[in-house]
């Protein structure tokens, strides 16, 4: 494992490749935890486990199309799944801009440090939420707040939880 | 043609996705019945793994409470332990039917109180897959009757409505949702206001004028105007009030636990529904009489 931050040539970051089917049954795996665990742990729901799972795979494909496209596809899934008051697109546009920026980060930066992984994954979370609050104010005229005490708790949360995460799916690469 | 450079193109392409999906959030505002499909497909593809994640966590906590549990005893008495494990297996086999056996006995308490009114057990198999808003997944959907607009309680009080139905699933929309909302009023003065969520544990009441009294810890029920909800089910208790301009700032701890919900009823009829008071339901059954008391 390499120091973190070390800004690097993009020819010099490796690109990870996952066995088959990983990013799917990963992104489907993340989508249907993260819709029934709240039911009996109330407190899971402060995780965003579909960020996390796009965050990951942006960070270790380290192509912005790919990063992008995998963030829209969750987004939208995750846009279907959270009822017909969510209008699809809130998460699917937010999701594409952390996959692009995630892998366009991955490529320029090593991130396989845990304390990196930390760090961007806190950074990534706000962004996040920033970015469905600014969709709501401005495409959807729905009043929200912009940052509270609740988002910088689950943001560190969301990133603690992510170190552990990203070591469990660093098992999913090929080798 | 212009050629675009390569290392411009992943930007082209993020540029294009997000003006597709601005232009399908704003047909969506247009026609809510948009999108519907992806939803069904979505849901579709999902709920089953809900549903057999929430019965395989069932399983496991079972199996984890009924045996790995047990294990720390020592083996002096290994067959005294034998025995006792068995036994405690047993009690807690019967103390989880038990309670969930309470649970189904209030609520067919419930409907049978209220036989007149079509409704149907659900069991809650799955919520909202993020924060922005607050549903619930039920495990019937349109093959068993549920449509959209339906209300869906449980004795304790008023949980929601289905905002969207599925063949084998159903969505509920919570109360305390942001979007959410029920025609109520207060059980002791009858005044009647709307009261909706917030994206909060508490709901809040919103047109009540500073004139009027109201006194914490006052019941507040269903009023029946917003032709979903039959009047007089319990809604909550006022848990705060506050002077606003010009309304009173008063806020609403729901009835019902809409954040442990388990199994839940969902009203089968789009008219609207009467309930019956207690004497005509025959016995008053404990949840029953929280939404029959204050008739007038």
């Amino acid at each position: 494992m390499n120091g973190a931050f070390d800004i690097r040539g993009e020819s010099h970051i490796e690109v990870h490749k996952f066995r088959a089917g990983a990013i799917i049954i990963a992104t489907l795996l993340a989508l249907a935890i993260q819709a029934s665990f709240p039911i009996h742990f109330a407190r899971f729901a402060v995780l965003d486990l579909p960020l996390l799972v796009t965050v990951y795979f942006g960070l270790s494909r380290r192509n912005p199309s790919t990063g992008l496209l995998l963030g829209t596809v969750i987004g939208l899934l995750q846009d279907s799944l959270s009822g017909p008051t969510v209008p699809l697109g809130l998460y699917g546009i937010a999701k594409t801009i952390i996959g692009y920026l995630a892998s366009s980060i991955g490529a320029r930066l090593d991130t396989e440090h845990p304390a990196a992984r930390f760090a961007l994954t806190g950074a990534f979370f706000v962004a996040h939420q920033g970015l469905l609050v600014l969709t709501r104010r401005i495409l959807l005229a729905q009043p929200e707040p912009w940052f509270n005490t609740h988002l910088v708790i689950a943001a560190l949360v969301n990133a603690l939880v992510a170190v552990f995460l990203f070591l469990l799916l660093d098992r999913l690469r090929k080798n | 043609m212009v050629a675009i450079p390569s290392r411009h193109k992943s930007l082209v392409l993020l540029a294009g996705i997000i003006v597709l999906q601005v232009l399908m959030l704003a047909v969506q505002i247009k026609r809510t019945s948009e999108g519907r499909l992806i939803r069904v497909w979505t849901v579709g593809a999902v709920s089953p793994f809900e549903r057999a994640g929430t019965y395989g966590f069932g399983w496991v906590r079972t199996t984890w409470r009924h045996y790995f549990a047990l294990q720390n005893t020592t083996k002096e008495s290994e067959q005294i332990r034998r025995e006792n494990d068995a036994l405690k297996l047993q009690i807690t086999q019967l103390q989880g039917k038990a309670a969930e056996a309470d649970r189904l006995a209030a609520l067919l308490n419930f409907r049978q109180s209220h036989g007149d009114v079509p409704m149907i057990g659900a069991r809650v198999i799955g919520t909202g897959a993020g924060t922005a808003s607050l549903t619930i997944l039920l495990d019937r959907g349109e093959r068993n009757g549920i449509l959209k607009n339906m209300g869906v309680i449980t004795p304790d009080g008023v949980v929601g409505k289905v905002v969207e139905s599925y063949p084998h699933a159903s969505q509920v929309l919570l109360l305390t949702d942001k979007e959410s909302g029920v025609g109520a009023m207060l059980a002791d003065s009858r005044i009647q206001s709307p009261v909706g969520g917030q994206g909060e544990p508490l709901l809040v009441m919103k047109y009540v004028p500073n004139d009027d009294t109201v006194d914490l810890g006052e019941r507040v029920i269903t009023s029946g105007m917003d032709r979903i909800f039959p009047r007089d089910l319990p809604v909550g208790t006022v848990a705060e009030i506050k002077p606003g301009n010009p309304f009173k700032l008063i806020r609403i701890k729901p009835a019902a636990n809409l954040e442990r919900l388990e199994e839940v009823l969902v009203l089968l009829s789009l008219r609207p529904l009467e309930m019956k008071d207690e004497k005509s339901a025959g016995e008053a059954q404990p949840p029953a009489r929280g939404a029959t008391a204050a008739k007038r």
